[in-house]
Formats: C-alpha cells, sequence, structure tokens
C-alpha cells in the first residue's frame, strides 16, 4: 500500500500534465511516467505478467511508436491554442469534472468487501495461470485477437504504402538534368569549392578563400550562412600569416576586382534561383 | 489492502484522459489521451481481479493490451497518412467531411 501512496500522486501529477503540457514530446514523456507506475502498481497487485507486459509492450512499445510519430510528424509541432468551437474548452473541463466527481463518488462508496488476494489464483505461477484460462475459456477470444493483430498490421502497410507516381531517376538522367541546368541557368556543373582551403581555417564554417583573397560564399553551407554561423576570413588574415611565415612577398595576395566567389563565367554562383537544391546544401554531403 | 484506492485512481486517470481527448488539438496527445484511459480501465481490471481472487480480470486486461497495441498502430498510421496530405496534424485541420 506504501507503493501506491507515493505512485497515486505522482501519477496524477503526470496525467494532469499531458492536459497542459504544450509540447507533445513532453506529453509522451509523462505518459511514459504514468505508464512505468501503472506497471509497479500491477506488480503490488499480484500481477507480475501485466507488469513486464506493460512495461515491454506500452512503454517500450507503443510510446517508442509514439516518439517516432511526433519526430515524423515534427517536434515543433505545439498545439493551437484557438477553439473552434467556442466555449468547448470550458464545457469540456466542466462536463469531465463532473463526470470525474460522479465516478470517484460512486465507485468509493461500493464496498468490495474484504480482498480475497491472489495466492489460492496464483499458487501454480501468475504465468501458467493466465495461461490456463487463455488456451481454455478464452481461447476463441484469444484467436481472434491474433487476427486482429495480423489485419492491424496489414492496415498499418496499406496505410504506410505510397505510390511512386514518376519513375525513380536514374543516374544517366541526372546527368543530363545537370548539364542542362549549366546550359540555361549557369549552375554549376562540378563540385563547390571546399571550404577552408586557402583560408586561415581549415573549418566547415570559414570559407575559402579566392586567389584573390576574397572569401567564396559558395563554399560553405547555406545552413551556417542563414544561421549567421560563418566565420570570416578577411584577406588580411592572410596576410598576418604569410608575414609570420617569413618570406611575405611572395605569398602576398594581389587584391583585384572582379566577380566574387564563383568561377568567372557564366555560371553565377549557385544562389537561390535553384530551390529544389537548397535542401541539399548540408555539410558533409561530398559535393563540397 | 482494500481495493478501493485503486479503483478511485482509476477514475481520476480515465477522467483526466477524456477531458484530453475533449480537450486537446493535436491528434496525437489526443490519441495519447486514448491510451490512457484504456490504462486506467487494465488498472480496474487488474483491481477487480485481486478482489475477487480470480485470474479474469487479468486477462482481461491482457486482451485490452492487445488492442490497445493494434489500434495505436492503426491510428498512428492514419494520423501519418493525414499528416502526408495536410501537413497538419490538428484534428481541426481534418474537416473536409464536414463541406
Amino acid at each position: 500500500m506504501v507503493a501506491f501512496w507515493i505512485l497515486a500522486p505522482i501519477m496524477v501529477a503526470c496525467a494532469l500534465g499531458i492536459l497542459f503540457a504544450r509540447k507533445a514530446v513532453h506529453a509522451a514523456l509523462l505518459l511514459a511516467v504514468v505508464m512505468i507506475s501503472l506497471a509497479v502498481l500491477y506488480a503490488v497487485q499480484s500481477a507480475p505478467f501485466l507488469f513486464v507486459v506493460q512495461i515491454i509492450v506500452y512503454t517500450g512499445a507503443i510510446l517508442m511508436l509514439f516518439l517516432f510519430v511526433l519526430m515524423l510528424v515534427g517536434v515543433d509541432a505545439s498545439d493551437s491554442v484557438v477553439e473552434t468551437i467556442r466555449g468547448q474548452r470550458l464545457m469540456a473541463t466542466v462536463v469531465g469534472l463532473l463526470f470525474g466527481l460522479v465516478l470517484v463518488l460512486g465507485v468509493g462508496q461500493v464496498s468490495l468487501g474484504a480482498a480475497t488476494g491472489l495466492t489460492s489464483a496464483n499458487q501454480a505461477g501468475n504465468v501458467p495461470g493466465l495461461a490456463q484460462l487463455l488456451f481454455s475459456r478464452y481461447i476463441f477470444a484469444f484467436e481472434a485477437t491474433s487476427a486482429l493483430l495480423i489485419t492491424a498490421a496489414i492496415g498499418a502497410m496499406v496505410l504506410a504504402h505510397r505510390e511512386r507516381l514518376t519513375p525513380k531517376p536514374t543516374q544517366a538522367a541526372m546527368a543530363v538534368q545537370r548539364l542542362r541546368d549549366y546550359a540555361d541557368k549557369g549552375t554549376q556543373l562540378g563540385p563547390l569549392p571546399a571550404p577552408g582551403v586557402f583560408a586561415r581555417h581549415n573549418a566547415v564554417d570559414t570559407p575559402a578563400l579566392l586567389p584573390d583573397g576574397t572569401p567564396s560564399e559558395i563554399s560553405v553551407s547555406r545552413t551556417l550562412t542563414a544561421r549567421g554561423n560563418l566565420r570570416t576570413a578577411p584577406a588580411s588574415d592572410v596576410d598576418t600569416l604569410t608575414g609570420s611565415m617569413g618570406d611575405g612577398t611572395s605569398y602576398r595576395p594581389v587584391t583585384r576586382s572582379g566577380p566574387r566567389g564563383a568561377i568567372d563565367g557564366p555560371h553565377a554562383p549557385r544562389a537561390d534561383t535553384d530551390p529544389d537544391r537548397a535542401d541539399r546544401s548540408e555539410p558533409g554531403e561530398g559535393t563540397r | 489492502m482494500s481495493g478501493t484506492p485503486f479503483l478511485v485512481l482509476s477514475a481520476i486517470l480515465f477522467t483526466i484522459g477524456s477531458v484530453g481527448v475533449l480537450t486537446r488539438r493535436n491528434a496525437i496527445v489526443a490519441f495519447m489521451c486514448v491510451e490512457l484511459m484504456l490504462n486506467a480501465s487494465n488498472l480496474a481490471l487488474v483491481t477487480f481481479s485481486r478482489t475477487n481472487g480470480n485470474l479474469d480480470g487479468q486477462v482481461a486486461a491482457f486482451f485490452v493490451m492487445v488492442v490497445a497495441a493494434a489500434e495505436v498502430v492503426i491510428g498512428l498510421a492514419i494520423i501519418m497518412t493525414i499528416f502526408r496530405t495536410r501537413r497538419s496534424a490538428s484534428v481541426d485541420d481534418a474537416s473536409l467531411l464536414k463541406y
């Protein structure tokens, strides 16, 4: 009974937390606490098989499934506070409180009598006892659940399946498309310059320096640029470096005016004209 | 060890779950609240099993768990399908049958 009085407030608090959590991930974690506490309560009530099943199936499998779907949908998908039906939230809370009051009062007034306890029923062990019942009296229900599980698995496969509308692009088709982009829009044909090559630092957030000493914008990931995580590598930095190397005159970069960050020619730096490539500019992708 | 506190706790959890289903907009959170209600009923079943001294309640709780597993698989697949077409997991956005 000690376990109950410790766990019951925790469970109620966590269940209320599910109601008020803004983010779905927090709700899932609070639900995990409730489910593990329930498992402990099963163990207290001499149901060791259900204790294990609760932890493995519920907290192990079902909650992980919830978390997977949350990751797919997007962790930041928080609840909207806009009510589509006016006063629905208030009404639901009031009705729910009334329902809970009636339920708690009604259940609390039922006298269950002295608990028989499961010592005699669990005499041959809890799992053999459950198996005895499951495969004798509840055999048809058991077979029906097997059919249900198979149907659910097939249903999930059907729902998750997506038919391909366009044929998968082959490598040859992609090469042809790349050349056509180069001819039409001037997209860079070869690999992009690697970051940090001739720059002061050899890091992904440092743009490469062109031979004239100007930083090349296309050498760093666009994600880093958008986050503002770029480190500047000014030409003077190279000056000091070459100066410290001694014999600075032979390495002195010549500043020249011209297009920055791109190889000369019709191909401008890979800019926002290519929106379907925007999500590919992750660092470490290999083309940089 | 009386069974009444367990039943009261189960009733409270069931109520919280039902209020959550009514108020939350996010389909996944509403689904979690359904799971909470199922778990609360499981607690009541296990308590009844102990007070009556036979294992039938535990078998019933076991079946509830199986059905809950199947339901979660299908429900989450449906939520994913809706999210794929609508880019939203809100239960309010899936109201196209209404108009």
